[in-house]
């Protein structure tokens, strides 16, 4: 179970205006400006719940992530996951949990993806059958056998999405943060990634928490969506609440409407709406 | 205990195969940078041949007996960037935000800093030092007793540590300023430039820098006098293995850095 009570967290950001001469300036007296990133933050996820972490860019998504996967840590709060304090008992914590960041890699860059693997056989101690098994399964559902012997760097974006996935579930954790795990995907690997993941969920029982601005991996994938913005919750609730919420903020028309791509309209309205961008 | 640092032991030698792997990816920058390193590393000797056929002697000091100490300083200098390149260019990883997933990993931060790069191409290096130091025995008249061939040890192993606590202390300062503080440089190549002299002949003012300060005189000038000949005091053959202490001091700015930690961009 993670609970998050009261969480609050800011950054101090650097600011100058553009130039040369501006630029010189602030090597002498930088002019900082605190950033609210999370205030006030509080939410319960259940065992085994799939969860869509929505907001538009900077509204605190990848905060809530890290403090929960123990890399940042907040002014104020409390949290719980799985009764550890994610960074306060670092290794013990990041051994239950997996994290895929969209925008990064995890994988070693110039080896062959199956050297990473083993390599991270060994940083995690995975028992040897667990790990034949958990190979096993993973190289069959993310038909992986071919990209196995490519080094990193050779991989397509959705080759290797599909690689990262699987590199993050070797050790079978308990927890799976996906942060945009469908960004510049096709088609057929974003397909591909969504039924990996409800899969994972049904079978494994894995809670999966997945941040994106993708509606359709919403749709497909989460019955709870948690939309934040400004640091804040917004609302905590299914699809169908948050088609309420559009329509109490004048989107009746739209919001009978089923498919993604008017989801996706009704999210930018309440954006807009809800002056959060 | 003893099964953590067996495993952490196996986990080392995992990483640095996967580093010489990625290395050997790229084969001519690989043959490049050692045949630039000897070619730098050559000039070095040459301008204190030249000085030497000038002047016979610096401050007492034969061309030999500076061959030694230049040998030996080049040989840590060497070994520290072969193991402890991650800190090195610890900048960049912060910068880029890759340390979250250092942190995303149930293992210590050290041995994965450690562990993400071993420049092989030091190797080059090394064997050109050992080289030079042979030429060194050679020409100068060391008496080689059991005591001073331990001192060479001690130097190497002290040299070595100090020199990757200079990396780790730039790495350590890289969590505030998010660059690699170009200040420690001097400690580091600064040290490593001038460290080819006994570090007396650069006066009274910064042998005292060079004890208290950074206990620089620790791991060269003071051994240097018991190898050479200059002094009885054997202990002087043991002060490199100090360098541990500064070592720890430079672990405890890490560890203090480490909480400052902010991650980059989503």
């Amino acid at each position: 179970m993670i609970t998050m009570e009261h969480v609050c967290k800011s950054y101090r950001v650097a600011k100058r205006n553009a130039g040369m001469r501006e630029a010189c300036k602030a090597l002498f007296r930088r002019e900082t400006e605190v950033i609210q990133a999370l205030s006030d933050v509080s939410f319960t996820i259940q065992d085994g719940e799939m969860v869509g972490y929505i907001g538009p860019n900077g509204a605190g998504k990848s905060s809530t992530i890290k403090i929960l996967s123990g890399i940042l840590t907040p002014e104020s709060g409390s949290c719980l996951v799985d009764g550890r304090i994610p960074w306060k008992n670092r290794t013990e914590h990041v051994r239950q949990i997996g994290v895929v960041f969209g925008q990064r890699s995890q994988l070693w860059w110039d080896v062959p993806v199956i050297d990473s693997f083993e390599l991270l056989k060994d940083i995690y101690a995975i028992p040897s059958y667990e790990y034949q098994n958990n190979m096993e399964e993973l190289t069959e559902l993310l038909h992986l056998q071919e990209l196995l012997k490519m080094p990193t760097r050779q991989l397509s974006l959705g080759q290797r999405m599909r690689c990262e996935i699987a590199a993050s579930l070797l050790h079978s954790p308990k927890i799976l943060f996906l942060d945009e795990p469908t960004i510049g995907l096709d088609a057929v690997s974003k397909l591909a990634v969504r039924e990996f993941v409800m899969r994972l969920n049904q079978e494994h029982k894995t809670t999966v928490i997945l941040t994106t601005h993708d509606m359709q991996d919403i749709e497909a994938l989460t019955k709870r969506i948690i939309l934040i913005g400004r640091g804040r919750v917004l609302m905590d609730g299914t699809l169908e609440d948050m088609r309420r919420l559009a329509a109490e903020h004048g989107q009746a028309a739209e919001a009978s409407d089923q498919n993604g791509e008017s989801l996706e309209r009704i999210v930018a309205g309440l954006y807009q709406k809800l002056d959060i961008l | 205990m003893g099964e953590k640092i067996k495993s952490s032991g196996k986990l080392y030698f995992h990483y640095l195969s996967v580093a010489l792997r990625s290395a050997m990816q790229y084969k001519t920058s690989f043959f490049l940078m050692v045949i630039g390193r000897f070619l730098l590393f050559f000039n070095g000797i040459l301008g204190v041949y030249f000085m030497f056929s000038r002047f016979g002697h610096v401050k007492g000091y034969t061309f030999g007996e500076v061959l030694l100490c230049f040998s030996i300083i080049q040989m840590d200098f060497a070994l520290a960037e072969c193991i402890g390149s991650g800190f090195a260019t610890f900048a960049s990883i912060v910068r880029q935000g890759e340390f979250d997933r250092v942190l995303l990993r149930p293992r210590s931060t050290i041995l994965q800093v450690l562990g993400s790069q071993f420049r092989i191409d030091r190797i080059g290096l090394i064997f050109q030092a050992i080289f030079m130091f042979a030429y060194g025995i050679i020409i100068s008249p060391v008496d080689w007793t059991f005591g001073r061939v331990m001192t060479v040890f001690s130097m190497l192993l002290g040299g070595t540590t100090l020199f990757i606590s200079f990396f780790l202390l730039r790495a350590a300062f890289t969590f505030f300023t998010l660059e690699g503080l170009e200040l420690v440089n001097i400690l580091t190549y600064g040290a490593q430039e001038h460290g080819k002299y006994p570090v007396d002949i650069y006066g009274k003012k910064m042998m005292k820098f060079c004890t208290y300060v950074i206990p620089y005189t620790l791991i060269q000038y003071y051994p240097l006098q018991y190898l050479l000949g200059r002094t009885d005091q054997w202990y002087y053959g043991v002060y490199p293995l100090c360098a541990v202490y500064f070592l720890l001091v430079c672990y405890g700015m890490w560890r203090f850095g480490m909480r400052h930690y902010q991650s980059a961009g989503s």
